[in-house]
């Protein structure tokens, strides 16, 4: 794709301009970029590594996840207990070794599996791993046995809810429902700081347009356009000696990998980490960035992501009581009136329908979605 | 092509769906290199016959040797296809999204995993069969353009194309004059006797002047079982199945 | 209450003559200086057994027990003070004159005592049988010589039943007593079982054999009896989750199955239909609470069997060939009604009074029914009967398999397809609505109602497939139980997470549920 550049590069560019507007302008002239900016676009980036990481099950392989967020929250998590391990004697109870919920809690020593989590690198490979491990087993089970469509959606969902619920308890050594939070420091620079901030920010953007350029690698490629014919007749594949449940298992460890690493990079942001990130409400509102995007774009999830997150934050701060009845709306517009989103108001066809396709209508039982 | 092995043989098969015997103990031997023509009315069992030989379907009872060697009903479709199995669907169904070429190129006989497309680059070798396969069907024109916008008719032989590409050794092949012009149908009875000079073709249908354009033996089915075979003159003036099929 | 008490005494002092001597020496230590006589007079009046006794000494505990100068007895009342011997009111006399006799904490046990001992005796059966319940627990060796008295007089078999447990379990925590009588009286206690046995039976293992022994086996088999009725519990607690869980999820079923449409918004119907109950008994007021869930039901079957029919005839139908489609648009429904509820009736819990008939509980051996978990059950098997009769008997019903088993068909025989569609979805949302309000008696009403089974429905229907409605009978029930059976082991939240790995596994085997949609038509 020849345009395809368009997009990392005016990420790259809006991030540094960005960080131009906080670093080397004066805070009083109007084109100084605040701290909380620098925070909300890092935070949008982070989404869109999300978004764009359902873009490639939903838009390409037709699974529709309403699950990946927690595959960011995982990411989130294990970047989180990092982050924990960092503050160090610095807490409310001054314990060196442990977080202040555990000595909270009564707890004496650091459970197995914390240990590694003092080391940035460790946690830094566990942020995509353990999602991908999560993924690995799911999807080994679901598309084995060839479960699909709405049916694997719930699944989806169900696993979500079951980790939120899982995560809420306090003895699983997460921090219960209060998370993890108070971090003062990554890898020696001070969280608060509006250097790091700014670091955050643009590292944000780099990874998001490196993500974006090999998710374009993976769409192009042999193995994109057969998941693109999975997407559209599953069982013809087949016949032609395919094997969709390898493909979609790759691409969904793959997927979930990337969430984990949007999370990673988030939870540093956004200086918190709860069970919450697991909320099916959560995932369910990745479907409709991507969907008011245009799914099957890739650059459709990255512009829905930032531009509904963006309403959200104005809604929620000028209009806090009417959010969720635009949020509400915009589901039904979106898959009302514009089933191929945003970018595909621009032509860029996304999912074309045929003559005989529009003409037999497909049966309300058609399961590939 | 003048081997003289049996490339398929159906041993009693037989399938129920919720009480309802769709093939009966079925019978079915095809020669390596013939072409054969099986008719019969709605429900006579012929594409259960052909779930059952991709491994769409297991049978109750029976087997389905292929090349006397490798027992069908204990394969799934994916591996039954690796053999060299290849079908056309009654419905066409291409992929309406990708391009004629990627259709083709999709289907192409070649490594299938994953890891393996994920890093695969379109070879000379691959382009060229393409392209051959593009002019036998008659769709070169159309090489760019997007399935979905192909006719019926042409969507029909964009199958048959990717049918080739897998390079197959047996073609079963669902209804493919249905919907077709009186050209369009002698064109492809042509095509598919071109195909018969390298592999061993099965043709379900119930056009009987394609039929006859095939001049091949004919097997007629009936609630799932065989109940004529012989030339197409042969089994017409079978009273039985001029009561269950053909008419007076 | 007096004339109670003046009719009580009359009676009283016709009946006890004979133990008036002594009686008044123990009531003339009641009114004596120190808290150790008036203790002592409390433990004779208590062994006396003499029911004239009973009012003093419940004055004494509640605080009304005077004296004046003379050491004579008087119980104030309402209408004045009443002579303790003799139960006329004295209206000369007030506070002024007389003094009240105080009690300290040991005085306090002793009156319990007393009381319980002489209650061993009252007229009433009710307080007879609440009496020896009492001393059981007690068990205290002392009541020995009052329960002996007491077997003897008593008429009631049962009632002597419960007195010979207290008098077992009284003889257990003494130090003497033979071997023989301790052994029978382990049986005899064993025999009651309960909880309460075997706080009792608990501290002889520390007794020398045979006791000890006798002890162990008595111990281990009241443990089982209590494990066979916790698992019944638990199992009956199983089943009204699995009513529950029926009642929300069948409209789902229903819908999914006729349509394939999974509807986000299944929770929020639920959930109105919780409301109307709310608001039917507000506009009924606070005198009509029983006629007010009867009525609520066939209205939050109209509510949210109506707005389903909007839905659907204004949403669903355009999404018919796209369920991924519809499953966010439902979701997006599902938010602007729960805001929508938000607003209108504000975010906190609204109340709902649940009938009388629906209230209080029974016991059944060891187990313990509520009575509102009850009805649920019994409502939701009336509404699971309701809904296969009208599935398989009307023609709605009729048309409506014909739509779920091959549409094209269906429509090609002249059935209305779009007409169906909407009357099912509206049939499924209310039923929703119905399992609302069967919800509001056991659940918070509050605008997240819906979202708390919205999850839970989703699975009876992935489990349970959507070919039958046994189905989703059978998949509500097992997944109820299986819930509870797990809870006593894993916890609430634990549980939750296992059964939800659990449904994740079956689905291996079974990616439709248990009984799929089959035939032709559905394979397609």
């Amino acid at each position: 794709m020849k345009t395809a550049w368009i997009v990392p590069a005016s990420l790259i560019g809006t991030a540094a301009l960005l960080a131009v507007m906080n670093t080397a302008v004066a805070a009083g002239s109007p084109l100084h970029a605040s701290t909380y900016m620098i925070a909300l676009a890092g935070k949008y980036l982070c989404y869109a590594i999300l978004g764009l990481s359902l873009d490639l099950v939903w838009g390409y392989a037709g699974i529709l996840s309403l699950g990946h967020g927690a595959f960011f929250a995982l990411g989130g998590y294990a970047m989180g207990m990092y982050l924990m391990r960092e503050i160090g004697a610095r807490g409310v109870y001054g314990n060196a070794q442990l977080p202040d919920f555990m000595v909270f809690l009564g707890w004496h020593e650091l459970p197995w599996y914390w240990s590694g989590f003092d080391h940035f690198a460790f946690a830094a490979l566990m942020a995509p791993l353990v999602p991908a491990l999560l993924a690995l087993a799911f999807g080994w089970f679901a598309f084995r046995a060839r479960v699909s469509g709405v049916y694997l959606s719930i699944i989806t969902q169900a696993m979500t809810y079951a980790l939120m619920l899982a995560f809420f308890r306090n003895d699983m050594g997460f921090g219960g429902n209060n998370g993890m939070t108070d971090f003062k420091d990554i890898l020696g620079l001070p969280l608060q700081a509006d250097s790091t901030r700014v670091l955050l920010m643009v590292l944000s953007a780099l990874v998001l347009a490196a993500a974006y350029a090999l998710c374009r690698a993976i769409v192009s490629s042999r193995f994109g356009k057969v998941l693109i014919a999975i997407r559209e007749a599953e069982p013809r594949t087949r016949f032609l000696a395919y094997r969709p449940e390898a493909y979609k298992l790759v691409i969904w460890v793959l997927s979930a990998a990337m969430a984990g690493i949007g999370g990673a990079l988030y939870v540093g942001q956004v200086g918190i980490i709860n069970p919450s990130e697991f909320a099916p409400a959560n995932s369910i509102e990745t479907a409709v960035w991507v969907a008011v995007g245009g799914r099957g774009t890739l650059s459709g999830a990255i512009l829905g992501a930032l531009l509904i997150n963006l309403g959200k934050t104005w809604f929620t701060s000028a209009l806090p009581e009417l959010w969720l009845y635009a949020l509400g709306a915009l589901f039904i517009a979106t898959t009302l009136f514009l089933p191929r989103g945003i970018i595909g108001l621009f032509g860029w066809r996304s999912r074309p329908r045929s003559v005989s396709e529009r003409l037999l209508g497909g049966s309300p039982r058609e399961v590939t979605g | 092509m003048s081997t003289v092995g049996t490339l398929l043989h159906l041993d009693g098969v037989s399938v129920s769906f919720d009480g309802f015997r769709a093939l009966n103990a079925l019978s079915f031997i095809l020669d390596d290199g013939e072409m054969r023509a099986v008719i019969g009315p709605n429900g006579a069992g012929k594409t259960t016959m052909m779930d059952v030989i991709t491994g769409k379907t297991r049978p109750d009872e029976g087997t389905v040797i292929f090349a006397e060697s490798t027992d069908l009903t204990r394969m799934d479709e994916p591996s039954i296809a690796a053999l060299g199995i290849g079908r056309k669907f009654q419905k066409p169904t291409v992929f309406e999204p990708h391009s004629v070429r990627n259709n083709l190129l999709l289907a192409l006989k070649g490594d299938r995993r994953p890891l393996f497309t994920l890093f695969a680059r379109e070879t000379a070798a691959e382009r060229i069969r393409v392209e051959e396969i593009l002019e036998i069907t008659g769709l070169a024109a159309f090489r760019d353009s997007p399935a979905a916008a192909l006719s019926h008719g042409q969507k029909q032989w964009l199958e048959i194309g990717m049918l080739l590409a897998q390079d197959p050794r047996l073609l079963l092949v669902d209804e493919p004059v249905a919907g077709m012009t009186d050209a369009e149908t002698e064109q492809t009875a042509m095509l598919l006797c071109q195909i018969n000079r390298s592999r061993s073709v099965v043709v379900v249908e119930h056009d009987m002047a394609f039929v006859r354009a095939l001049d091949v033996k004919v097997t007629v089915l009936h609630e799932g079982r065989v109940i004529a075979e012989g030339s197409i003159d042969h089994v017409s003036s079978n009273p039985r199945v001029i009561e269950v099929y053909l008419g007076r | 209450m007096s004339r109670t008490l003046a009719l009580v005494f009359a009676l009283l002092i016709a009946l006890s003559a004979t133990h008036r001597a002594s009686a008044q020496d123990a009531y003339a230590l009641l009114a004596s200086p120190g808290f150790d006589n008036i203790r002592q007079g409390i433990e004779e009046l208590g062994r006396s057994g003499d029911l004239r006794a009973l009012p003093v000494i419940s004055a004494l505990h509640d605080g009304e027990l005077y004296q004046d100068a003379g050491h004579a007895l008087f119980i104030q009342t309402p209408s004045g003070f009443l002579d303790a011997r003799t139960g006329e009111t004295r209206a000369d006399l007030s506070a002024a004159a007389l003094k009240k006799i105080r009690v300290n904490n040991r005085v306090r046990e002793a009156i319990d005592e007393a009381l319980g001992a002489l209650r061993l005796f009252a007229p009433d059966p009710a307080q007879r049988r609440a009496a020896a319940d009492a001393v059981f627990h007690a068990h205290d060796p002392s009541a020995i010589p009052a329960l002996d008295r007491a077997i003897a007089a008593e008429a009631d078999p049962e009632i002597r039943r419960d007195l010979t447990e207290a008098r077992a379990a009284a003889l257990l925590s003494a130090t003497e007593g033979s071997v023989q009588d301790k052994l029978a009286a382990i049986a005899i206690v064993a025999k009651r079982g309960g909880a309460d046995s075997r706080v009792v039976l608990e501290p002889l293992q520390q007794q020398t054999e045979p006791v000890r022994t006798a002890a162990v086996a008595a111990l281990r088999s009241i443990d089982h009896q209590l494990q066979f009725w916790r698992l019944i519990q638990s199992i009956y607690y199983g089943i009204s989750l699995g009513s529950v869980l029926l009642l929300a999820a069948a409209g789902l079923a229903v819908t999914f199955g006729v349509m394939g449409v999974i509807n986000m918004a299944h929770g929020e119907m639920v959930m109105l239909g919780a409301y109307t109950t709310f608001v039917v008994q507000q506009a009924l007021g606070p005198g009509w609470v029983d006629l007010g869930v009867l009525l609520a039901v066939p209205a939050a079957f109209i509510v949210s069997g109506g707005l389903g029919i909007a839905i659907e005839r204004t949403l669903i139908r355009w999404l018919y060939d796209r369920p991924l489609e519809t499953l966010l648009a439902t979701w997006g429904l599902s938010l602007v009604l729960q805001q929508a509820v938000r607003s209108l009736f504000g975010p906190d819990n609204r109340p709902v009074q649940p009938p009388v008939w629906m209230s209080g509980d029974f016991h059944l051996g060891g187990l313990t029914l509520t009575l509102n978990r009850l009805a649920i059950i019994v409502f939701a098997a009336l509404v699971l009967a309701v809904l296969m009769a009208v599935l398989r008997l009307t023609p709605l019903g009729l048309q409506m398999r014909a739509v779920t088993q091959n549409r094209l068909m269906a429509a090609a025989m002249g059935i209305a397809t779009p007409w169906i569609d909407a009357l099912t979805f509206g049939l499924g949302s209310g039923i929703a609505g119905m399992a609302g309000v069967a919800l509001s008696q056991i659940d918070n009403v509050s605008p997240n109602l819906g979202q708390s089974y919205i999850i839970d429905s989703f699975m009876v229907v992935v489990f349970g497939g959507v070919g039958n409605l046994w189905g989703t009978a059978l998949a509500a029930l097992t997944l109820g139980i299986i819930n509870k059976l797990l809870e006593p082991f894993a916890g609430a939240v634990l549980g939750k997470i296992l059964v939800l790995v659990m449904l994740i596994l079956f689905i291996q085997r079974k990616p439709r549920g248990l009984f799929p949609l089959r035939g032709r038509a559905a394979e397609a």
